[in-house]
Parts: C-alpha cells; sequence; structure tokens
C-alpha cells in the first residue's frame, strides 16, 4: 500500500494498481473536503 | 409518534403498524446474524464449501447483488454524464439501492474471509497479479461512493435539514455529485470487470476460462457491460415493487419506461456480444482446451442445456425484445415480465459462472460435483436481504427518497 511496506516493489503492477487506488481516493478526499470547506464557510 | 420525523406532504403508516409490517423480516434478519456469528466463532466448517466448492452461494451472491446494484452507477452515469435530467425522480432510490446492494457484498465477504478483523492485509499487503485485488479496492472505494451519495438524503431528512450545517453540507453534496458519481463510474467499470475477470482467466476452469485482449478475458468486458444493462432492471423492479406495497404511484410512467428503454437496448447489445462470447467458447476455446462444449452440459443431475438456454434467450434476448420497443414496454405486465425476466437472466449467469465453473469436472478421475448450501450459508445470504428491506422501509419512510410522491399522489387525492 505505501513504499515502506516491506513487500513494495517499483513495477508495473504497483504503478497501476496503487496509481488507481490513490487517484480515487484523492478525487473522493478532496471532493468531500472541498464540500466540507464551503459549508462551514456558509454555517 | 415519529411524526416529527416524516416529510411534509406524504402518507405513512402510523409506526406500531410499521413495526409490526416489519417484524417477520426482524426475524429473518436475527435468524441470519445468529447464523454470521456461527460462522465467525466456530468457523467455516459451519458452512458446505470443500475443495471442490472454494466459491460457492457467498460469492454466486455477491457477484449477483454486485450486477443488481450496477443500477447505480449507471443510473449516476445517465444522470450526470450523459444529461439524462428525468432519471433524477429515480437516481435516489437507485442509490438507496445499490447502498443496500455493496453494504451487503461487504458483508457476506466479511463473513467469507473467515478473519474478518484481517480485512486491511487487503490493502496493506496486497496481491497486485490479482483480479480479486482489484475488485477489493474498487469494491470498498465504490462502497464509500455510495455513502458519499446516500449522505445528502439521510441530510434531508425533515429535522436533519432543519440544522443550517447539515442543511448546507446536503446542498454543497449535490452541487459537487457529479464529481462523486464519474469516480463510482470509474470505479463500477474496473471492479464488474474483474469479477468477470476472475473466471475468464481460471485456465485451469474450461467452463470459465475465456481468451480476451491484452490481460482482460472477453468476461471482464461482458461483466462490466451486463451490469450496466441489468442493474436499471433491478432498481425499476424495486420500484414496482414498493409501489405494489404502498399502494402509490412513486414515479412517472415516462421515467420508468427511459430507463427500460436504455436498459433494453444494453441488455440487446450485451446478449449479442454474450452469444457470440458462447459461440468463439464452444466451437474455438474448448476444442483447443481438448473438451467438447456438451461435456458441460451433460452427464450430470442439474446443469443441462436448459440453464444456457434460459440464460441467453430467456433472460437475454426475450426482456430486450419486450423492453426496447414502445408499444410492449408501456404494457405493465409486460414490462414486469421483461424486468423479472432481465433480474432472473443476470443471476443465472453468475451463478453459472461461479457455481457450474467449479461443478464441472477437470481431470479424468473427477465426476461432477454438485453442491447444496448448509443452513448457515442460506442464512448468511438471506441475511442482506432482510437489511435490505428494512433499510428500504426506513429509506421510504423518513427520507424524501421519490420526489414525484407528492406530486403524484395529491393529484390523485384531489381527483
Amino acid at each position: 500500500m505505501f513504499p515502506f511496506c516491506f513487500e513494495w516493489v517499483w513495477d508495473i503492477g504497483h504503478y497501476l494498481f496503487f496509481g488507481g487506488m490513490w487517484y480515487a481516493i484523492i478525487i473522493i478526499s478532496a471532493g468531500l473536503g472541498y464540500c466540507l470547506y464551503n459549508t462551514i464557510k456558509e454555517s | 409518534m415519529d411524526s416529527a420525523l416524516i416529510q411534509k406532504g406524504v402518507k405513512r403508516c402510523s409506526l406500531p403498524n410499521f413495526i409490526l409490517g416489519l417484524s417477520p423480516v426482524i426475524l429473518l434478519l436475527l435468524w441470519g446474524v445468529y447464523a454470521m456469528f456461527l460462522c465467525w466463532f466456530k468457523g467455516l466448517n459451519q458452512t458446505n464449501m470443500n475443495d471442490y466448492y472454494g466459491f460457492a452461494l457467498w460469492i454466486w451472491a455477491d457477484l449477483a447483488v454486485i450486477a443488481l446494484g450496477g443500477g447505480a452507477f449507471f443510473t449516476g452515469f445517465l444522470k450526470y454524464i450523459t444529461g439524462q435530467d428525468e432519471i433524477k425522480n429515480i437516481i435516489n432510490y437507485a442509490v438507496v439501492i445499490g447502498f443496500i446492494c455493496y453494504s451487503s457484498a461487504l458483508l457476506i465477504l466479511a463473513i467469507d474471509v473467515g478473519q474478518p478483523l484481517r480485512s486491511w492485509f487487503i490493502f496493506w499487503h496486497a496481491n497486485v497479479h490479482s483480479m480479486l485485488t482489484e475488485v477489493a479496492f474498487c469494491l470498498s472505494l465504490y462502497f464509500s461512493v455510495l455513502a458519499i451519495e446516500f449522505l445528502p438524503l439521510v441530510l434531508e431528512n425533515r429535522k436533519i435539514n432543519d440544522i443550517p450545517f447539515f442543511h448546507n453540507l446536503a446542498h454543497n453534496m449535490h452541487k459537487s455529485m457529479a464529481v462523486f458519481a464519474a469516480t463510482g463510474v470509474f470505479l463500477s467499470c474496473f471492479h464488474q470487470g474483474s469479477l468477470g475477470g476472475v473466471s475468464g482467466v481460471l485456465y485451469g476452469r474450461p467452463f470459465g476460462f475465456r481468451e480476451g485482449l491484452l490481460i482482460w478475458p472477453w468476461t471482464f468486458f461482458l461483466y462490466t457491460w451486463s451490469a450496466a444493462a441489468y442493474g436499471p432492471c433491478f432498481t425499476i423492479l424495486l420500484t414496482k415493487t414498493l409501489e405494489k406495497i404502498t399502494k402509490k404511484k412513486l414515479v412517472k410512467d415516462n421515467v420508468i419506461e427511459l430507463l427500460a428503454k436504455i436498459s433494453g437496448w444494453m441488455i440487446f447489445t450485451y446478449i449479442i456480444a454474450k452469444t457470440i462470447d458462447t459461440i468463439y467458447w464452444a466451437k474455438v476455446t474448448l476444442p483447443k482446451l481438448g473438451f467438447d462444449w456438451m461435456f458441460f452440459y451433460s452427464n450430470n443431475d442439474f446443469y443441462g442445456l436448459w440453464i444456457l438456454i434460459f440464460e441467453i434467450l430467456f433472460g437475454g434476448f426475450l426482456p430486450a425484445f419486450i423492453l426496447m420497443s414502445a408499444k410492449r414496454r408501456k404494457n405493465k405486465n409486460l414490462l414486469l415480465v421483461a424486468i423479472i425476466l432481465a433480474v432472473l437472466g443476470i443471476s443465472v449467469n453468475r451463478w453459472v459462472m461461479v457455481l457450474q465453473t467449479m461443478a464441472a469436472p477437470v481431470l479424468s478421475f473427477d465426476s461432477w460435483v454438485l453442491y447444496i448450501p448448509s443452513w448457515q450459508e442460506v442464512a448468511t445470504t438471506l441475511l442482506p436481504v432482510a437489511y435490505g428491506i428494512i433499510l428500504i422501509a426506513l429509506a421510504y419512510r423518513y427520507l424524501p427518497v421519490f420526489p414525484q410522491e407528492k406530486e403524484l399522489n395529491s393529484i390523485k387525492e384531489e381527483a
């Protein structure tokens, strides 16, 4: 999951799997963060 | 008693009646919970799974609910990406159904893995060569997307919405929903596909094995396509069921017909691809592996040609034929027949790809191994059904799930 996990290898499998996973996590978190930020600003 | 929580302008039954009506379902839920704890505390010896059936009833239920829950991502795609605005009148319900289906899938997996406390190993010690790792990633992330899509609906409850912070949060989440919906589509395409990929890459199981494109067997694409095609039929079926139970019209006919039409064309294109895939598998893939295709439909007590005919003809071409025609889908009985057949068709597809794949002998000394689930497996498979009914009942009672309900039913009352 992270480069400091002992099984981590810098290969195409890890790039694709974890690239996709972190891409989705970042979009979801950023979207949620944006909503919360606007809500706190408005409230 | 709970009238302060119920939306204004809609009628709901009294709380005692509501609880009384749900009591058989609560009993079913408790039975499932008991079986679940048996599986967790005593282990998988509570099931009838064995060396032949490592994937059994639970995995079929998992694949089936994930396919049926595909209505959530596909209606999200139709509403937010292709701009079909009418879908907004059914999308809340599609999200509730999707949320139930995916939480059920995760619950079943939590029982199936046997050690749910170690679920985080999937992420921390990921096997990047496994289709199931991709499924685990996308499934859990898409479930979080569905929770985000469901949250604004919960926040729109009459009492919660009175609090300015929650009111504003629901409003802001609605404004950003396209981003979440698009992420959901991205995640869904991959995990639906990878679930298909699991059987497709099993070169030691010729019934499920398929050739394909690069690392993806054809089943990868067929699963994604079929979930998008059949998922909306399940959404329509549950809408019609709720309308029957509540004796109310909840969604206008034009919305149902639009979804049915899109679903019909999707099923039609899917079933043509599935037919070509089956013919190619029977005439090219299997002979190369040393098998005759009829071998997989004979010499056993259950899996005959009937299952293939049912899946493709009655669960594919027939519902597509009904749903594609405006005249036929406007006929309420034919519409109902089509969506029931479609739901059965996709469930049979997932059944054969999980269980027939396991049942078929692959070694010369093997014979067909049929499987009957234990009562614990049945109870834990019915557990999500009970949970789903309860969640739908609660959502319908306390949340504004159907935007057209007030309009449709006030018209009736005035008349």
